[in-house]
């Protein structure tokens, strides 16, 4: 079986030291969605395992089924076959023990300020309220740098500050895990960059469980602790690769080219035997 | 031919160009240019210059009895006022209004609401608003008269037909429209039934819902008016459209022409007052319309 051989390397990866128990667990999950016309197989026997404080990323290119797998794990796409675990426990429905950062820059509500988006999955579940809901709202947005802006609404704000409030936005509400659904994609690439060394700098910081999809092998590299390939057409799992050891700093080193290059026959030159 | 070296071309830097003596960066605007970008300015303006052509062309024709002029039909109004007659049959025109207004909203919010949750609900919609949209809501008094009688239920009557589809139309575009992320992102956070409506989807979509609240209360407006030109003064007292109607019959042009103004200002006062509040206030200030 995949998975038992998965479980088995990861036994063997890890030598004689425990592993803690997995997070998020994907076993055997194949994922399809419907078009008017057609039923689309987005993701095939797909099994990974993502450990607490994981920088966990999904690679691949398009047609890969990357954002399918992230939005089954955040609960809006049911599996078809396979188990897919939180805590051990099957995931069934979106909540809020999973928040997602979208890609699109309109993932806020335009209706309310900055500190009001911040606030409102707080109160909208309960979880936290009153005093405490504003005082971990007002501690998070000025973590990223928008305490000026707590009362703007989201329309005034650059692509790159909407993305930050997003990220806030979940970071408040603790989550078990961050969902990222190519939250950078859509921003200049000094943008980006600055944003991707923000994210890890909150994640020095404070150590949360990300699950973080992307395309770009560089960004892979730079935010991910660990990597999970897919091929194309449907998404199926090419490798799982460490990526710990990298970061903006150590780019220009040869490690981080032959990772890269690595990754990259991974996903083009392999394909034939990948079938 | 020798290839240019381009890269002889010498580098420099220097300091930027002394600017404080060229006083501020921003200057206000002068007073006139402000008070222009005003809108309400320049509506004020138009409805001055409006009434301005009224009054000359109406004294050029000199005939009171097909065209008075605005001082004598504010002369008309302010008889009317001090009768209190005026303000009386505004009153009762208003109230009916209100009543239907808010009943065809309410109707109207349970079929969107049905129309969201289901796809049959979407079908029964579609096909209501298709049969009775275009179905002139006076051309439904006749009935409201056999089956209420003469009176407030068939006014109602016909203004929330004349309400319910226009708004219920409107408000369901709006919430088809809203983006699947920020949907999601509203699942995310456990929303659902009642609250994923009120706390998400109304908000979202209320640009298209307040279109639909303005289209459904000029309807009303003007089916209130008509119908009470139809059949004149039902109940105890009648409206505005009574008032025009009763005038017209005693031949005193001047009071039809005050009623109408009126029933003008009240509509400008709806429109440009109390909706466009709404407006500056929400739409507006969440970037959702300029």
């Amino acid at each position: 079986m995949e998975a038992g051989a998965i479980a088995a390397a990861a036994r063997g990866a890890a030598g004689a030291q425990a592993m803690p128990a997995p997070l998020v667990s994907a076993r055997g999950v194949t994922l399809q969605y419907r078009t008017p016309q057609h039923i689309v197989t987005a993701t095939w026997r797909v099994d990974f395992d993502v450990l607490p404080s994981d920088r966990f990323i999904l690679l691949g290119p398009s047609g890969c089924g990357k954002s399918s797998l992230l939005k089954a794990v955040g609960g809006f796409l049911p599996p078809v076959e396979g188990r897919l675990t939180i805590n051990g426990r099957p995931i069934v429905q979106p909540g809020p023990d999973r928040m997602m950062v979208f890609q699109e820059f309109e993932q806020l509500l335009p209706w309310k300020t900055v500190l009001g988006n911040v606030l409102f999955p707080m109160r909208a579940t309960g979880r936290f309220r009153g005093r405490e809901a504003m005082e971990r709202a007002q501690d998070v947005i000025a973590r990223v740098g928008l305490a000026k802006f707590a009362d703007v609404y989201p329309h005034m704000l650059s692509g790159g500050m909407k993305m930050r409030v997003a990220i806030a936005r979940a970071m408040a509400m603790e989550p078990d895990i961050l969902l990222m659904d190519e939250p950078f994609a859509a921003l200049d690439a000094l943008t980006r960059r600055r944003m991707q060394e923000e994210l890890l700098g909150l994640w020095d910081q404070l150590r949360f469980t990300m699950l973080f999809v992307t395309h770009s092998i560089e960004e892979a590299i730079l935010v991910g602790s660990r990597i999970l390939v897919l091929s194309p057409h449907p998404g199926r799992v090419c490798a799982e690769l460490n990526a710990e050891a990298f970061h903006h700093g150590n780019v220009d080193q040869a490690a981080f080219g032959a990772l890269s290059k690595r990754i990259h026959r991974l996903l083009f030159e392999d394909r034939g035997t990948a079938e | 031919m020798t290839a240019i070296d381009l890269s002889a071309r010498p580098e420099f830097e220097r300091a930027p160009e002394d600017f404080s003596n060229q006083g501020a960066v921003e200057r206000p605007l002068p007073l006139w240019e402000r008070a222009w970008n005003s809108t309400a300015v320049r509506r004020a303006v138009l409805l001055v210059l409006l009434a301005l052509v009224w009054e000359v062309y109406a004294r050029l024709l000199a005939n009171p009895l097909l065209f008075p002029s605005l001082t004598e039909t504010l002369e008309a109004m302010a008889r009317d006022l001090e009768s209190g007659i005026l303000i009386r049959r505004t009153l009762t025109s208003l109230n009916v209004l209100v009543l239907g207004y808010a009943a065809g909203l309410a109707i109207a919010a349970v079929f969107t609401t049905l129309a969201v949750s289901s796809r049959i609900g979407t079908d029964l919609l579609a096909t209501l608003t298709a049969m009775f949209n275009p179905l002139p809501a006076i051309a439904l008094l006749p009935l409201a008269l056999i089956w209420f009688g003469l009176g407030v239920p068939s006014l109602v009557f016909v203004i929330i037909h004349s309400v319910l589809w226009a708004v219920a139309l409107n408000t369901h575009t709006g919430f088809r429209a809203v983006p699947e992320t920020l949907r999601m992102a509203g699942r995310n956070v456990g929303l659902n039934g009642i609250r994923y409506v009120a706390l998400l989807l109304i908000p979202a979509a209320f640009p298209a819902i307040l279109a639909g609240l303005k289209i459904g209360w000029a309807f009303a407006w003007r089916t209130l008016i008509a119908a009470e030109l139809v059949f004149g003064a039902s109940a105890r007292q009648g409206g505005l459209g009574w008032h025009i109607f009763e005038a017209r019959a005693q031949l005193e042009t001047a009071t039809v022409f005050g009623g109408l103004l009126v029933v003008i200002l009240i509509g400008l006062t709806v429109e440009s007052v109390i909706f466009r509040a709404i407006e500056a206030r929400t739409v507006n200030r969440w970037g959702m319309q300029r």
